[in-house]
């Protein structure tokens, strides 16, 4: 089965539906097991108990990135490939993105209290993911304004890849921006000095987190797909009545 | 060649008349600078600190506020249908319609800097740095809010979700604008490092927006 056959949306619902238990029950047992791992893991020796906040932090950051890729991918094949599929993939994953943004964005300002002594802080990594945030935003009103799924689909893919194209200039200027205003105050994670005992937790989740998503996502794109065809359905039956 | 410049010259000439409508950006401009130090108060050392900050946010909203009119005139009498059909590549048509409303609307802006200046406490080399700044940086500011409008037009929607979709992706821009104009007054920074990055986004954004405007155009219309 390749990408072409999954653009009959009958097939594609099969599919999922078959697809999707298996899909939610690994993910819990992930999500379980890298939970679990996270509250067996050792204090850090300076932060204590708070550094456990990474292990849910650092996957809803990772995803809101990833998400925006997805969303990016989609776009190429609602303008490229005019795939069926894709504007529903991307109107989906947009929501979701944004939850995953926000959680991001509230995990940190929780862990930057205890941290840094403040809820919010100038860093230059949370103000890039609150741009991110405001962008996730800006898209699923597009998504909202326009009542024709089609034209909005063509619409929000151009603003997805200007936003791709415009993601990495506003990360660069934000740090940029940042170091240039408050040197210190920002905290040191070094990626290769963590330990084993947070290395491996924070995998799991990861991957625990990168399934929910696909599973969300899965499941918001049949959701979509039933919505259309109830919306069809009813213009059917408002112009037989009409007639 | 000579179609885009008769568009370029069509574009600025319904601009400056009667229902045109880009010298209320830079009416606009003067309105929000006054209105600051309502809000700050009257303290000029603060004014002063606060100066290029105010004019780049100034212009930053009142560039935005004149992009509804990029395309809305065109898409309503039809002429934009017109240019999307025409045997002229939409990309330039597109490059050439934001040039016409940066020289229409951007340039008055940088031209009543140094009026707005004087009413902020800038002395002369930081009023002429901010003019600077301005003069680069606008250009960034039109050709990214023209991805902005061409996407509004399309939905028939213009206003906020035009500023919505803008705002965010011109933050390089004020930052680096308002780092340059800084740099200029107080240094430490040397002003060419963010005043050399500011003109590669102009750069960038020359590229980037009449592409993807042009893209939005041929898929949204119909």
């Amino acid at each position: 089965m390749t990408l072409i056959d999954l653009a009959n949306p009958t097939k594609f619902l099969a599919l999922t539906a078959r697809v999707l238990p298996w899909l939610a029950g690994a993910t819990a047992i992930l999500l379980l097991v890298g939970l679990y791992q996270a509250a067996m893991a050792p204090d850090d020796y300076q932060q204590g108990a708070t550094v456990k906040i990474m292990f849910i932090h650092v996957p809803n950051a990772w995803l809101s990135m990833f998400v925006w890729g997805v969303m990016s991918l989609s776009a190429l094949g609602t303008l490229v490939w005019r795939h069926p599929l894709a504007d529903v993939a991307a109107k989906a994953a947009a929501p979701i993105g944004a939850a995953f943004t926000f959680l991001a964005l509230v995990t940190g300002s929780l862990w930057g209290r205890p941290m840094w002594g403040t809820y919010w802080e100038w860093d230059a990594r949370l103000t890039s993911v609150l741009i991110l945030f405001l962008m996730y935003l800006g898209l699923m009103a597009l998504w909202r304004a326009v009542d024709d799924p089609s034209r909005a689909a063509r619409a929000a893919a151009v603003l997805t890849l200007v936003g791709a194209l415009n993601l990495p200039i506003i990360k660069f200027s934000v740090d940029w921006w940042n170091t240039l205003h408050q040197p210190a105050s920002v905290m040191r994670m070094g990626g290769t000095s963590l330990d084993k005992a947070f290395l491996i937790p924070l995998l799991v989740m990861a991957v625990g987190f990168s399934l929910l998503f696909v599973t969300l996502h899965l499941a918001a794109m049949r959701n979509e797909i039933l919505r259309r065809r109830v919306r069809s359905l009813q213009m059917m039956q408002a112009s037989q009545q009409a007639a | 060649m000579t179609a885009l410049a008769a568009l370029i010259r069509r574009d600025i000439k319904i601009a400056l008349r009667v229902g045109g409508g880009a010298l209320i950006g830079v009416l606009f401009f003067l309105t929000v600078t006054v209105l600051m130090p309502f809000a700050i108060g009257p303290d000029l050392p603060l004014l002063t600190r606060l100066g290029p900050a105010i004019l780049w946010l100034g212009a930053l909203l009142a560039s935005l506020l004149t992009l509804d009119r990029l395309f809305t005139a065109d898409h309503e009498d039809g002429s934009l249908d017109l240019i999307v059909m025409g045997r002229t590549p939409l990309e330039l048509a597109c490059a050439a319609k934001a040039l016409a409303h940066w020289l229409a609307a951007g340039v008055p802006l940088i031209v009543a800097t140094p009026v707005l200046g004087l009413l902020l406490n800038l002395d002369a080399s930081a009023t002429s740095a901010v003019a600077l700044t301005l003069l680069v940086g606008t250009p960034a500011l039109t050709f990214t809010g023209m991805i902005g409008a061409a996407l509004a037009v399309t939905l028939h929607r213009g206003g906020l979700l035009l500023a919505v979709l803008v705002l965010p992706l011109s933050i390089p821009v004020l930052i680096f604008g308002v780092a340059a104009s800084q740099a200029a007054i107080t240094g430490p920074l040397p002003f060419g490092t963010p005043f050399s990055i500011l003109c590669a986004l102009s750069l960038v954004s020359l590229v980037v927006g009449p592409f993807a405007a042009a893209a939005s155009l041929r898929h949204g219309l119909d």
